[in-house]
């Protein structure tokens, strides 16, 4: 199979490409950039004049929700959203049921994602059996499986010695943990930040110290222990101050951000908007400017859409009861151009935060076209609107708080391999 | 973001809290409470305004006194009421909160008075309802209690008519309370100047100061030269633990005694919510003495009930419908 992308305007960040080229795709592999190969005879040619050609998009944390959570999403219908927001890759976080610290259960899963020939699932490993922070995983078993690291979800260990002990084991065979930093206790039975908004509404609070405590803790041990360290999710102006000083001394330190802190603060929760019910939680105007600093200036290396998707009665709660998360694979383009947009930030720059670099801090091959790789490939307007809504979802998981809002940026064709796995 | 409270028009279509409502609902509320005082003191104490009409008290949280004072609204106005402890039936069955109240409206309830320990159930249920029917928040969790804060403020104009010079001192577990919380807007959207709130940091909501009062942590400072002291519940289990060391040591501290209220101007009011802790947030010579307005608030609470139930499933409850009528 052979294919010609013509017209497009081609973005590729790592190899510093921003300019009007063909690509040429065969075998799943793309075989040139520019100038067509000498006999390329195309099977199939995709017109992207006025479109965008740029690597498939890398999610450093969806939720899949396989196995066990079958009633919120199913592999193949947040797969299918993936592909729909030009996700070709995507990590995914162990706190399934089970729990992803048994390689058989990651291999089935892997096999179970191969077989749809949709985006491509690196699933991160449990850091500790169960994830209950007493007792380190079969790591090296998992690593085997198809594990690309370990993490923890959103349960932290609360146990230092235990946590270094995970580290020291991880740097022993260089595996990357993914952690979330968010000190237990701190947080405990909070469901918002803790500030104006939390304490109008009397709904409890978790102060910007749970995550800056817990930051301390993971990047100190880090640093006496050599491990690599990716810190998911940074929420606080506080913590990404951390994370920039902890980077001058210590290379093994990466970090990310949701979309949705991006984007929203705690006056998005109004009157208890459930759909704000997020972790971490959304915070201050203040919290939000830096963490777009942070991005800008490298700090925060990458974002993620923090797909989490929940089924509607589980929403149908008031704010505290009502389950964490919001879908979000399908809005991870279009959120990265809105901010990139709002900044100023070049659109080669806003790509690389969603492909290359979180390509690279999982250490997979993907996030960019250079020649002989694999031909993942995400074609999208930048200019075309498109209203999330329910119905314009894919992914089972319809609750977002950006429900009604009209955004740029709409995926038209999605390549995996060199084959049209979606199109619009 | 459209305001829940209130229909198409700016009517009151729900009371969910104080925060949100213009300063002339708020004073039309007290208004019509005025008239309906009087009706607990006739030969026959109810009116037809609410005939023919179901209210349902919907009591996700247990409580006596809250739930009797909304029947005992609901029977002057002449409604069906019905209550319910939710807590112990379906709840426990694993029905959810909008399942029970979907049967309820099969069963044509006209109106809901909720309490729910969750902040936001009552928003939560209001957002679900159909358009006729009404909803009254009892409190729900730290958030709101909004007939309570119109009781408090509906108490002090009786005795301080002229809002707008007031120094008003709410004193206690502000950080669980959603007592003060509408208390604190029901203050400031009618123009009391000055607002303070006494207690120590563990039981201060973060930004406190962000609602429009000042902070102090000294009773005594707090108290100086004020028009009304707003006592507040200490709950029990809060009273040994990580936010307090003891309930002597509070009282101490922050407990109302005759000496600590003589620090406030003399003809200063206080009130409390109910049910008092004698002993730990107050001295009971305070709370049955000469400057305590606890009980006119018992009596007034009623009154504000039956306004707020009027105006929302009675149509336009005005000074005059009421005043004439006489069942």
């Amino acid at each position: 199979m052979k294919i010609h992308i013509k017209n497009g305007r081609v973005l590729d960040p790592k190899n510093n490409i921003d300019s009007k080229l063909d690509v040429f795709i065969a075998a799943g592999k793309i075989v040139a950039l520019g100038e067509m190969p000498a006999g390329f005879v195309a099977n199939q040619t995709i017109d992207a004049s006025n479109l965008i050609v740029c690597p498939g998009l890398v999610d450093l944390s969806a939720r899949l929700r396989e196995p066990g959570d079958e009633y919120k999403a199913t592999l193949v219908s947040e797969l299918q959203a993936a592909v729909t927001g030009g996700v070709t890759s995507l990590a995914c976080p162990p706190d399934t049921d089970p729990v992803l610290d048994e390689p058989g259960l990651v291999e089935m899963l892997k096999h179970r994602a191969k077989q749809l020939n949709l985006a491509h699932v690196y699933p991160l490993g449990a850091l500790t059996r169960q994830l209950q922070g007493n007792a380190l995983s079969e790591m090296g078993a998992l690593r085997e499986a198809g594990c690309v690291g370990f993490s923890q979800a959103n349960i932290a260990i609360t146990d230092t010695q235990v946590l270094w002990r995970t580290m020291e084991y991880a740097a022993t065979f260089g595996f990357t943990l993914f952690l979330h930093a968010e000190e237990p206790f701190l947080a405990k039975d909070g469901v918002a930040h803790d500030g104006e908004v939390a304490s109008r509404l009397g709904l409890k609070g978790i102060p910007s110290a749970a995550e800056t405590l817990a930051l301390a803790s993971i990047l100190r041990i880090a640093k006496e222990t050599g491990a690599r360290v990716h810190i998911n999710r940074l929420s606080t102006a506080e913590g990404v101050d951390m994370i920039r000083e902890a980077k001058k001394q210590n290379p093994n330190i990466s970090c990310d951000v949701s979309a949705n802190q991006l984007h929203l603060t705690e006056h998005d929760i109004g009157y208890f908007n459930s759909n704000c019910h997020l972790k971490p939680p959304l915070r201050t105007q203040r919290d939000k400017e830096a963490l777009s600093a942070g991005l800008k200036d490298g700090t925060i290396d990458a974002i993620c859409s923090d797909h989490t998707p929940v089924d509607d009665d589980a929403k149908l709660a008031p704010f505290a009861e009502a389950e964490i998360g919001a879908t979000g694979l399908e809005l991870l383009l279009a959120l990265t151009l809105k901010w990139a947009q709002q900044e100023n930030v070049s659109l080669l720059r806003a790509i690389k935060l969603v492909s290359q670099t979180s390509a690279q801090i999982l250490g997979i091959p993907a996030g960019d076209l250079s020649i002989n790789s694999d031909a993942d490939i995400c074609i999208f307007n930048a200019a075309e609107y498109w209203k999330v809504s329910p119905g314009a979802l894919k992914s089972q998981g319809k609750n977002t708080p950006f429900n009604g809002l009209e955004m740029a940026g709409k995926v038209k064709t999605t390549l995996i391999h060199g084959q049209v796995v979606y199109q619009s | 973001m459209n305001n829940p409270q209130l229909d198409a028009d700016g009517r009151l279509r729900h009371l969910l809290s104080i925060e949100g409502l213009p300063k002339k609902i708020l004073n039309q509320i007290l208004d019509t409470a005025e008239s309906f005082v009087g009706v607990a003191e006739r030969e026959v104490k109810k009116v037809p305004l609410l005939r023919g009409k179901t209210v349902c008290n919907l009591f996700f949280e247990n409580s006596t006194r809250t739930r009797t004072t909304f029947e005992i609204a609901a029977k002057r106005l002449s409604a069906d009421v019905i209550s319910l402890n939710v807590n112990t039936s379906s709840q426990s069955k694993g029905e959810t909160i909008l399942d029970t109240v979907d049967n309820l409206i099969a069963m044509h309830a006209d109106m809901f008075v909720v309490r729910h320990s969750q902040s936001g159930a009552a928003h939560f249920i209001a957002k679900h309802v159909p358009d006729h029917i009404h909803v009254i928040n009892a409190g729900d969790g730290r958030h709101s209690h909004p007939t309570q804060g119109l009781l408090d403020i509906f108490t002090i104009r009786k005795y301080k008519p002229d809002l707008h010079n007031l120094r008003v001192a709410i004193v206690g577990d502000v950080l669980h309370s959603r007592v003060a919380r509408s208390e604190i807007h029901a203050l400031t959207t009618l123009g009391v100047p000055e607002i303070r709130v006494i207690a120590p940091k563990t039981l201060l909501p973060a930004q406190v100061d962000k609602l429009g009062v000042h902070i102090f942590h000294d009773m005594q400072a707090g108290l100086k030269d004020a028009d009304v002291v707003m006592m507040l519940r200490l709950q029990n289990e809060r009273m040994n633990g990580a936010m307090l060391p003891s309930a002597q040591e509070y009282y101490k501290t922050y407990g109302l005694t005759q000496d600590k209220l003589s620090l406030a101007k003399p003809d200063a009011i206080v009130l409390h919510p109910g049910p008092m802790n004698r002993g730990v947030e107050i001295d009971s010579g305070v709370a049955d003495g000469a400057q305590s307005v606890i009980l006119p608030q018992v009596t007034y609470g009623i009154a504000i009930r039956m306004a707020v139930m009027a105006m929302l499933a009675g149509g336009q409850a005005t000074t005059s419908q009421t005043s004439g009528t006489q069942s």
